[in-house]
């Protein structure tokens, strides 16, 4: 080696209280290397990102950039040293113009008291230039999409002299085609000489885009190499420390004559979803892919009665759905796991408990009251159900990690007696070891109690693993279905570029 | 930028359509001695509202700054009359200083505690209003007591018209003052990072803090500044109408957020420019002046005023709905 490593931790230790956050981890990022780091939630990733970019001390071990030891190192000198962290929030200003977002932490650091907008556009310009993307200079931040704000904070990073970038779950709000420009643009940062580090626990990303892997599990450094080492079973066993299970599901046995738990018929939704028939049986666990855009969620609203704009007839256990009708939704038994489960699914600052009886408050107040004994004891038989860790049904679910806030809005529904259970984006952000648990609770429940369950996800391999069938979608119509022994990756990756080269003909 | 220009380009349209309209119902509207009475009494509401603007672009709203207008009026006043000191610019200065000190205890509360700005300034309004006639009085200086520098500043007019019969009339010299502040704030907010600070605490205040913004400055600037411009234009008031009376501007905060909120800023914050604002402002007093004007009685102004709010607020509301992603 003749220059040494860009950054170099030795031997770094950090303990919160009792728990040992990070235990002796020694490992380097070379100039212009793109890393990935994986671990489940909880194994020191993020504190590892915070003791880098100065906001926590460690207790034990020692930093070199450069080669040399950085002392103590705070968020100004990391900074300094050119450590830029793009968290997973972004952290801009959505009001604000393009430019204004990328030039203001330059000018702050220089300690302008005045704003030099023209300099401060040219500026702009060059780092849109340097990294080839286009975007509206005059733009407000937040008419861009998820993509658009991805690149607003990586110029940034860039503009502000990065020479290691730490990306946070980058990914996360993508779609493949935004990811694979993403993709570009870090390889671009990489030849011009800056380091990246991905921080992820998404398989195929790491795969494609890292030279090298580093491996957190419990706050140690358990495996690391170049990427040609590793494989997608490799990474899991890294992270989990066990295998996961990745076998076929097999359709449920349905007796002739079975009414199906739900029914379509020639269901349409505004301009998004066109003569959708379909039938889901008691057990099934169906999945629904295809780009985004192409009507999966419309759909899912639709029979959750979210749109007033559907045509068709639409029944559960053969009784007609009210259209545009929640409540009738959720009386018939149906449950509708939302995306952004954040926005849209819990009430952060609430317990447990109150998340949990959210959904069927009549069961729980059948009169004036709630009936708090009983609130008690079916969250507490929720709460063991889902296995969710926690120190209890009090505690409020901001401070669940997102497996265990994904229990909570699973398990909430299964305490209104659901049997058609649809899931969007199941386990977005979620970890592996969780992500397996959650798949293992549904499978539970399908066998056991019937549960029928529809599961939108972009994660082609959680599709395979999980559904007896997977239907595809493209342009607001069903245009295949793939079970059995068909349903392979490869074969379901197939049907949907298909799928899109006829949406794009 | 482009995306401000063209709501202040909205305001300046919907100014226009309402002056068509009114000088439709009645012509007297137009003539040139009732503009240069509504550009009057677009002074005091404007320069407050300048002070309510930053506040409502950092994501707050202050409820307390027509208490600070009371306070640095009429303890000004007051003082002068004691001492019989006949100045202009000493009396200014320390109303301004006045407002700009009130103004810290907010900012301080809000930053320390990080306390909702509505009820600060709540409870801040609630307080020095009670100290000012605890303390300090509760009668009214007349004009008689007035001291006389000020009754004379007030009076100043930059041009002096003559009716056909032969009385004058003019356009006030304050109106000078109001467009000076204006363009100032409006220098302050675009072209100095304390200035863009204050956008980006309103646009996303955690982000600020990341960025390296440092946000307790940032809360000092914008409630000392409005504070010092509602003491200030608490004693230009009363230089204008001759009258110190500390019970008054009550419910003149809203008329003032209801200008703001008028002139496109967002009552989410991070959003709003200084010349919305003032066309905003000059909306709001043509409209309530033509009430007059038209003969109806002012009980239905309050009406209008709130209707008004309400209505900008709706409409700025649908505008900074976020996109759905």
């Amino acid at each position: 080696m003749a220059s040494p490593p860009l950054i170099e931790l030795r031997g770094i230790s950090k303990r919160f209280g009792g728990v040992r956050a990070l235990d002796d981890v020694t490992m380097s990022i070379d100039r212009a290397e793109i890393r990935c780091l994986a671990g489940e939630n909880g194994s020191g990733k993020s504190t590892l990102i915070k003791i880098v970019s100065g906001v926590y001390q460690p207790d034990a071990g020692e930093i070199r950039i450069d080669g040399k030891p950085t002392g103590r190192l705070d968020p100004a000198a990391s900074i300094a040293h050119g450590v830029q962290v793009i968290y997973q929030d972004l952290s801009l200003f959505p009001t604000l113009s393009v430019v204004e977002n990328l030039f203001l932490n330059t000018f702050l650091r220089e300690k302008r008291g005045t704003v030099d907008w023209r300099r401060g556009r040219t500026m702009a310009r060059e780092v849109l230039e340097r990294l080839d993307v286009k975007l509206d200079l005059d733009a407000s931040v937040e008419t861009l999409p998820a993509a658009g704000r991805q690149i607003v904070a990586i110029a940034r990073a860039v503009l502000a002299d990065a020479r290691l970038i730490i990306m946070d779950e980058p990914t996360t709000a993508l779609t493949g085609r935004e990811v694979e420009r993403m993709f570009r643009i870090v390889r671009d940062l990489q030849a011009q000489g800056i380091a990246v580090l991905f921080v992820s626990h998404k398989m195929r990303e790491m795969l494609e885009i890292s030279e090298a892997l580093t491996v957190f599990r419990n706050g140690k450094k358990v495996e690391e190499g170049p990427i040609s080492e590793f494989d997608e079973r490799k990474i899991t066993r890294a992270m989990t420390g066990r295998d996961l299970n990745t076998g076929h599901v097999e359709a449920p046995v349905i007796a002739a004559g079975t009414t199906p738990r739900l029914r379509l018929r020639d269901v349409s939704v505004g301009k998004q979803v066109h003569d959708v028939s379909l039938d889901i049986m008691p057990g099934e666990v169906v999945g629904l892919s295809g780009l985004i855009g192409a009507g999966r969620t419309s759909l899912v609203k639709a029979i959750f009665g979210l749109r007033r704009d559907v045509s068709g007839t639409m029944e559960i256990d053969g009784a007609p759905l009210a259209p545009a009708s929640v409540s009738d939704a959720i009386k018939k038994g149906v449950a509708y796991v939302p995306e952004d489960r954040l926005s849209e699914g819990l009430f952060l600052s609430r317990s447990i408990r109150d998340n949990a009886i959210s959904a069927a408050m009549d069961r729980y107040a059948p009169r004036l009251w709630l009936d708090s004994a009983r609130t008690r004891s079916e969250t507490e038989a929720m709460f063991n159900d889902m296995q969710i860790s926690a120190p209890g049904t009090e505690a409020a679910v901001s401070t669940l990690s997102g497996g265990n806030q994904q229990r909570v809005v699973i398990g909430r529904w299964l305490m209104t007696g659901a049997k058609l259970l649809m899931l969007n984006g199941p386990t977005v952000g979620v970890d592996v070891g969780s992500k397996e648990q959650i798949h293992a609770l549904i499978h539970g429940l399908t066998r056991d109690k019937g549960l029928a369950v529809i599961m939108i996800s972009d994660d082609i391999p959680e599709l395979v693993a999980n559904c007896n069938r997977v239907l595809t979608m493209a342009d607001g119509r069903l245009t295949g279905e793939l079970s059995g022994g068909a349903l392979t990756e490869d074969a379901l990756e197939t049907a949907l570029a298909g799928a899109t080269r006829k949406e794009t003909a | 930028m482009k995306l401000f220009g063209s709501a202040d380009a909205i305001i300046a349209l919907i100014l226009v359509a309402a002056m068509v309209l009114i000088g439709l119902i009645n012509p007297a509207f137009w003539q040139l001695s009732n503009i240069f009475s509504l550009l009057k009494s677009n002074v005091v509401i404007g320069l407050m509202a300048l002070g309510v603007l930053l506040v409502m672009i950092s994501g707050g709203i202050d409820v307390s700054f027509t208490a600070f207008a009371v306070a640095g009026m009429y303890l000004v006043v007051r003082t002068m009359v004691a001492l019989d000191y006949d100045g202009v610019i000493l009396p200014f200065l320390a109303a301004t200083l006045i407002g700009g000190l009130l103004g810290l205890i907010n900012a301080g509360i809000i930053h320390k505690f990080n306390m909702i700005p509505l009820i600060v300034t709540l409870g801040t309004a609630s307080v020095v209003r009670g100290l000012v006639l605890g303390f300090v009085g509760t009668s009214n200086v007349n004009i008689n007591q007035m001291p006389d520098a000020l009754i004379a500043f007030g009076r100043t007019d930059i041009l002096t018209l003559e009716r056909a019969n032969g009385a004058t009339f003019g356009l006030t010299a304050m109106i000078v003052i109001y467009v000076a502040a204006a363009i100032g704030i409006h220098l302050l907010l675009t072209r100095t990072m304390i200035g863009r600070s204050v956008y980006a605490y309103g646009a996303d205040a955690e982000a600020a803090k990341r960025v390296g913004f440092n946000t307790g400055r940032t809360m000092i600037f914008v409630y000392c500044t409005a504070g010092a411009l509602a003491g200030f234009a608490g004693l230009l008031h009363s230089s204008m109408i001759w009258l110190a009376n500390p019970r008054d501007f009550v419910g003149l905060e809203l008329d003032v957020i209801a200008a703001v909120v008028l002139g496109g800023a967002s009552i989410f914050g991070g959003r709003g420019t200084v010349l919305g604002t003032v066309l905003g402002v000059f909306i709001l007093v043509m409209i309530q002046n033509s009430l007059i004007l038209m003969g109806i009685d002012t009980t239905w102004q309050r009406v209008v005023v709130g209707g008004m709010l309400i209505a900008a607020v709706a409409v700025t509301a649908l505008r900074d709905r976020r996109a759905p992603v």
